[in-house]
């Protein structure tokens, strides 16, 4: 080092070790989180290709301690081997797979229209219910979410017993549409705000009504904003348990109920409850690894102006 | 908002015959008429009065929902141009008054009878037995307990979110990725998580976690003692979800102004005390939004409790909901556990109000 000829001040050096021990220290812990993260999912995921044996040796890696097997994916009637013919463990899964999907689809998008159009009210019009005024109507909407569900599960039971509601998909989309409708105001409100209203002040110039200043000038800018709020309501949606479990029982049983009736029993099958959990995870770990934008844009929507 | 007028502005020359007028009112009380007269004829049939009846009560609801959109139509009908304005929240209200106070009156009136699924005579008023019932239950003040020990973590949860919020937004490569893959646990379903996690990893015979704990020559137990199990709770919990409150806090990292912080280093101040002296209370309002928000999700916690430990050992990680989930589940008994699950809204809407007192002169946005 002292044969250089130019060399840096003393101080600069320091400096220079401080800044290296940050860029450690940094990426050290973001490693370490990432591991937290993802060792979780990675360890289901290969379990779920897992004997037996595998599993009791605690081989972790792939093709290096224990070879790949379909064996888990089978039980579910998902593997190369299966695949073209009729398993009737395929379509109890795919059932499940598909009451997930509609009641996650149909409730969001019922919350974010029905959601939007409030929001939009709230944010452009003055009203009067009763006493009510705006920021109370806004309130009685956003205090839905610390309702917590057990309060309605038991008179929902009751009450869709009589209506005869009780495991069918309606009922589930009627409550997951109140549970996420709160946060889709929250979000829509915000976005809402942010458009300016001279806008639609210059559409009502040019011959819109209010209903057309809103569908034709206003929606295509707040879309990012809606398909934030609609993306954030279908993971809230899809991972439900409580409801499910509670009012569902053969027919409207959704994967979350379906993951969990299996834990249950006794003797627990690694690889098959491997399978299970991996293909009821992956569709949202997709949703957020392609989508990742609009949840952080819809989360935090709220938290900053 | 403080102005009186609407924001946007509309002048209508409105001109609304009479006739339109009793056209829309006789729409509204004709289909309310037709509703309340439907469900009369069916709470007759119910009790045995009346033959003529339906089998359930579909029919009322479709009644109801008849009387919805006419309620809806006639807005429009009656008052032109203003009811369309209604007409934005018109619905959103209908539909969660409906879902909410309608459901949540009925609850209070079964959480005063001894109603069991599994006896024939079915809702009995009880008065305050149920009452007296709560106040013997050790079970559901061990689970009240439990809660405020799962509040009191997410102080943690917030200094683990916040130091995560501070790393990506540091100068570092892969940002993106970074930041999708600490948000993949919030995306997993709590059920998928209690097995991933509580059943499976921390399983004590083969699971990764007992193996290296092995290694490291102790013994592991996860869920046989009360204290290590209600950890584990509050960890899985955790883990799912640090990246909500990691992400509202990086939204508002990402929001301040570069230049005080420039202006604070210019000043020569250290790493931690510009965070101490400028970060901090400025982030103030969007942590205790974060952790507000956090607070009232906590409130619900239940999903992974009952799939991994079901309140055990001994009613140690009992939640509130999941007790009253095992209380139905296990003994049917829908009107005991509706009286707990109304004291706990009440207990909850007190404690958030209180909360929201104490903390908002700390939420308001510094202009």
């Amino acid at each position: 080092m002292s044969d250089a000829i130019f060399k840096d001040h003393d101080a600069d050096r320091r400096v220079k070790a401080k800044w290296w021990a940050s860029r450690v220290a940094i990426y050290g812990a973001l490693l370490v989180w990432t591991v937290i993260c993802l060792f979780p999912i990675y360890w289901t995921i290969t379990t779920s290709f897992k004997l037996a044996p595998d599993v009791m040796k605690g081989n972790i890696v792939p093709w290096w301690d224990f070879t790949p097997r379909w064996k888990g994916w089978e039980s579910i009637g998902i593997s190369p081997r299966l695949i073209g013919e009729v398993s009737t463990v395929r379509e109890e899964f795919l059932k499940r797979f598909w009451n997930s999907a509609v009641v996650a689809i149909s409730a969001s998008t019922l919350a974010v229209v029905l959601g939007s159009l409030a929001a939009y009210g709230l944010s452009r019009f003055n009203y009067r219910f009763g006493f009510m005024r705006n920021s109370d109507i806004s309130f009685f909407f956003l205090s839905q979410m610390i309702l917590p569900p057990v309060v309605l599960a038991l008179p929902f039971l009751v009450l869709y017993k009589s209506l005869a509601l009780l495991d069918s998909r309606i009922g589930l989309i009627l409550l997951y549409t109140l549970m996420v409708l709160p946060i889709v105001i929250w979000i829509m409100r915000d976005q809402f705000q942010g458009i300016p209203v001279e806008l639609e002040e210059a559409a009502l110039v040019d011959g819109l009504g209010i209903w057309g200043a809103f569908l034709q000038i206003v929606l295509p800018i707040a879309l990012p904003g809606m398909v934030a709020a609609f993306i954030l309501s279908l993971v809230l949606c899809w991972n439900e348990y409580f409801f499910a479990a509670l009012l569902t029982a053969t027919n409207a049983t959704t994967l979350p109920v379906m993951v969990a009736s299996q834990t249950g029993s006794q003797g627990i099958n690694w690889w098959s409850m491997a399978a299970l959990s991996s293909a009821a995870i992956l569709p949202l770990i997709i949703v957020a690894i392609f989508l990742e934008k609009y949840i952080v844009k819809g989360m935090a929507a709220g938290a900053v102006k | 908002m403080t102005s009186d007028g609407d924001l946007l502005h509309t002048v209508t020359a409105e001109n609304i015959s009479d006739s339109r007028k009793r056209l829309g009112k006789l729409l509204v009380w004709g289909t309310a008429a037709l509703f309340l007269m439907l469900a009369l004829l069916q709470a007759l049939h119910e009790a045995g009065r009346v033959s003529a009846g339906f089998e359930t009560w579909r029919p009322v609801l479709y009644a109801y929902m008849l009387w919805a959109t006419s309620l809806c139509v006639a807005q429009v009908i009656v008052n032109g141009e203003k009811g369309k304005r209604t007409l934005f929240v018109l619905p959103a209200a209908l539909f969660v008054i409906s879902l909410v106070v309608f459901p949540l009156l009925f609850a209070l009136y079964i959480s005063f009878t001894d109603w069991n699924l599994a006896s024939p005579t079915g809702p009995q008023p009880n008065g305050w037995d149920n009452m007296a019932q709560m106040w013997n239950d050790g079970f559901y003040w061990n689970a009240l307990k439990n809660m405020v020990y799962y509040v009191l973590a997410v102080s943690v949860e917030y200094v683990i979110a916040f130091g995560l919020a501070l790393l990506l937004n540091a100068q570092i490569r892969a940002r993106k990725f970074f930041r999708v893959v600490f948000l993949l646990p919030l995306m997993l379903s709590p059920v998928a998580v209690s097995w991933m996690i509580g059943k499976s990893m921390l399983e004590v015979r083969f699971g990764p976690i007992s193996r290296i704990i092995r290694e490291l020559g102790g013994e592991p137990s996860f869920f046989s003692n009360p204290e290590i199990a209600r950890f584990m709770i509050m960890a899985m919990d955790a883990w799912t979800f640090i990246p909500f409150m990691m992400i509202m806090l990086l939204a508002g990292l990402q929001a301040l102004p570069k230049e005080v912080i420039e202006a604070s280093k210019v000043d020569g101040a250290t790493g931690w005390q510009s965070f101490k002296e400028v970060i901090f209370p400025l982030m103030l309002p969007v942590s205790v939004t974060a952790i507000v928000i956090r607070i009232i999700f906590k409130l619900k916690l239940a999903d992974i409790i009952i799939n991994v430990t079901s309140g055990g050992p001994g009613g140690a990680t009992d939640s509130v909901t999941s007790f009253i989930f095992r209380e139905y589940r296990d003994r049917s008994n829908v009107g005991y556990g509706t009286l707990l699950a109304i004291i706990y809204l009440v207990l909850i809407v007190i404690f958030v109000t209180a909360l929201l007192k104490l903390v908002s002169r700390w939420m308001e946005r510094p202009a």
